[in-house]
């Protein structure tokens, strides 16, 4: 254990750095699975319910070693399954507690229905997928191949998660609050798309102050049935096809208001670029060093990063053809965001997609290489 | 009582006998004249009023025939997916370990599908109360083969009756998790008759009394029957249960907590 982490041995006990207000003020260095991990703490989370898989077993570890039952009262619990942890998340925001998972894409699979169920029930929640390569086993080698998975759907039935793509192990951490926030405003799931890169890489991070676990709850969940209210349910359930409707329609109108409130995205360079490649998460990380080896041979590139890849970043993608002549969409897939790169230029300029799959990650100049076989050659 | 006319005298609260408990809703239930259910849901219902726990309870219904369990409860209830229930009861107490936290579930959702789930939920010694409603069918999908379906037991999927060589054989779920030592009082019960169903609920008030000392799971299997899947009268259901399924899940006390 210890090695792993900033933790260190005392005497017979582990001993993280103290959560004090002076220590958010300072730099460390760690893993970003250990920045999610006590992200949570920090953020005042009342429950963490996982089961390990590589490549983000270090979030439940960090935590068990942490120990937040005799800081703050977190509750950290190893389930049977991923099928499990996610139905313990059910009841945990069903009874309107502050609740989170993660795991990594064979995971997520086995997470699909309860995170269909959570969505239908419009529960609040964080599930955080470090990416792995697919299909199938796949590789523990970082991927982005669960984009589909994520931003479309996943599990049955029209329900959208709200879901953020971290870019570098700060981004880890700031996200975990920053999805909270959304899922209660929103009563919705929320999830990180990771990868295994960033998961596992170190870098320098400051964490925000501790916040106190929530001591009201929302006025729909199950903290028991007070002689001043009705009983609360949650349930996905409805057999009667009108009011079902009308309760996706409400869903719908929601995700109507979280598309036009909640896009994030992040440019670089975009200003005068001519070509611009669309990237997130490990992908946008080495097109930065694509764009500085481009603009060093003359080729005026950018990058457009989207943060929330759903909602997408649609219109401001679509601004930028204004004066880019073409995009190339990067990722660790064999081309699933860049389906929706074309869906926001409408075929006004160029689109083509580089990828790489089974875990391996891009090279800088091979990014490069392909901006100019593919869109300013092609 | 003359005819069909009420005698107004006899409204009086001293002559009162019998009443629907409080803590069920007026919502006309949906379970099938004759069915099992009802009289499960109301014996819970009535032992949380005489506790008067009503505002300290958090249920988790499953999907099977009591799927609308929460319809019929006033309290505040989650509906979990087909299985998982053990798993939502256990988010819920972990997170809220002061309140009162059960699953109720049927044989098809509690051992077959959610097996993993409840297994694990005994194991860790989870501190609700799991009732579990054994009636060797699936109900609510039309009478097919559930795992606790008695051998040479006809259903939709097994209509020569259930082949071990096949189809297995039933599944005592219950005695398995008495095995575990995460469970502190294991009990198989009826409603078949007046006198069962007083015996149960002196077992679910035991349950709920148990849970505040956190000392692990109470499992109560309830066997019913279902005289919808089983192709009979609500009597003849009633007869079939205690000439043939208890004679294989037999009633009593599995595991004693130790006085």
């Amino acid at each position: 254990m210890p090695g792993r982490g900033n933790y260190c041995l005392q005497g017979e006990s582990l001993v993280i750095y103290k959560l004090t207000s002076k220590m958010a003020e300072e730099y460390q260095l760690m893993k970003g699975n250990e920045a999610i991990a006590e992200a949570a703490i920090r953020a005042g989370t009342d429950g963490y319910f996982g089961y390990p898989i590589t490549p983000q077993s270090e979030v439940m570890e960090y935590l068990t070693v942490a120990k937040p039952h005799e800081t703050t009262g977190m509750v950290v619990l190893q389930a049977e399954s991923e099928v499990a942890s996610i139905n313990m998340l059910y009841g945990g925001a069903g009874a309107g507690k502050k609740v989170m998972t993660s795991s990594s894409s064979p995971g997520i699979s086995l997470m699909q229905e309860g995170i269909s169920y959570i969505a239908g029930s419009e529960l609040p929640c964080l599930i955080v997928n470090v990416a792995r390569g697919g299909p199938g086993l796949g590789t523990i080698q970082p991927g982005q191949a669960d984009y589909f998975q994520s931003t479309k759907g996943g599990g049955h039935g029209d329900y959208r998660l709200i879901v953020l793509a971290p870019a570098s192990v700060q981004e880890m951490a700031d996200f975990v609050s920053l999805s909270f926030d959304l899922a209660f405003k929103y009563r919705n799931p929320v999830m990180i798309l990771s990868d295994g890169a960033i998961g596992q890489m170190m870098e320098k991070v400051k964490f925000k102050e501790q916040v106190p676990r929530m001591t009201e709850f929302p006025d729909w969940a199950t903290t028991g049935k007070t002689p001043d209210r009705e009983r609360n349910i949650i349930t996905s359930l409805d057999l009667d096809p009108a009011r079902h409707e009308r309760f996706n329609e409400k869903l719908q109108r929601k995700y109507r208001e979280v598309e036009k409130n909640e896009v994030r995205y992040e440019e670089f360079m975009c200003d005068d670029a001519d070509y611009v490649f669309v990237a997130y998460g490990t992908s946008a990380r080495i097109c930065q060093k694509s764009v500085e080896l481009a603009r060093n041979e003359g080729i005026k590139a950018g990058l457009f990063r989207p943060i929330s890849l759903w909602p997408y970043p649609y219109k401001e993608l679509d601004a930028l053809t204004s004066h880019v002549k073409g995009m190339l969409s990067v990722e660790m897939s064999s081309g699933q965001m860049v389906e929706d790169v074309r869906l926001a230029v409408h075929d006004n300029i160029k689109v083509g997609h580089y990828g790489r799959m089974g875990g391996i990650i891009p090279t800088p100049d091979e990014i490069v290489e392909a901006l100019k076989k593919q869109i300013i050659g092609g | 009582m003359a005819g069909n006319v009420l005698n107004k005298e006899m409204i009086k609260p001293e002559n009162l006998v019998y009443k629907k408990t409080k803590v069920l809703t007026d919502n006309v239930m949906h379970y099938c004249p004759g069915c099992g259910h009802g009289t499960a849901h109301r014996v819970i219902a009535e032992i949380i009023e005489e506790l008067d726990i009503q505002s300290e309870v958090i249920g988790v219904a499953p999907v099977g025939c009591s799927v609308f369990m929460y319809n019929y409860m006033d309290f505040d209830m989650q509906e979990a997916a087909h299985g998982r229930a053990p798993a939502v009861a256990t988010g819920i107490k972990r997170l809220w370990p002061d309140k009162y936290v059960f699953s109720y579930q049927g044989d098809g959702d509690l051992a077959a599908i959610g097996t993993a789930e409840t297994i694990h939920a005994c194991n860790r010694g989870e501190n609700i109360i799991m009732f579990f409603i054994n009636n060797g069918i699936y109900g609510m999908t039309g009478g097919q083969m559930a795992p606790t379906t008695l051998e040479g037991m006809k259903s939709s999927t097994t209509p020569y009756g259930r082949d071990w060589m096949q189809m297995g054989h039933p599944l005592k779920i219950t005695e398995l998790v008495a095995n575990l030592p995460g469970t502190y009082y294991v009990t198989r019960q009826a409603v078949h008759t007046p006198a069962y169903v007083r015996k149960l609920k002196r077992a679910v008030r035991k349950a709920f009394e148990y849970q505040p000392m956190n000392k692990g799971v109470s499992f109560i299997e309830v066997v019913s029957n279902c005289n919808s899947g089983w192709k009979m009268t609500p009597l003849q259901s009633l007869k079939w249960m205690d000439e043939n399924m208890l004679d294989f899940y037999q009633l009593g006390d599995i595991k004693l907590p130790e006085e």
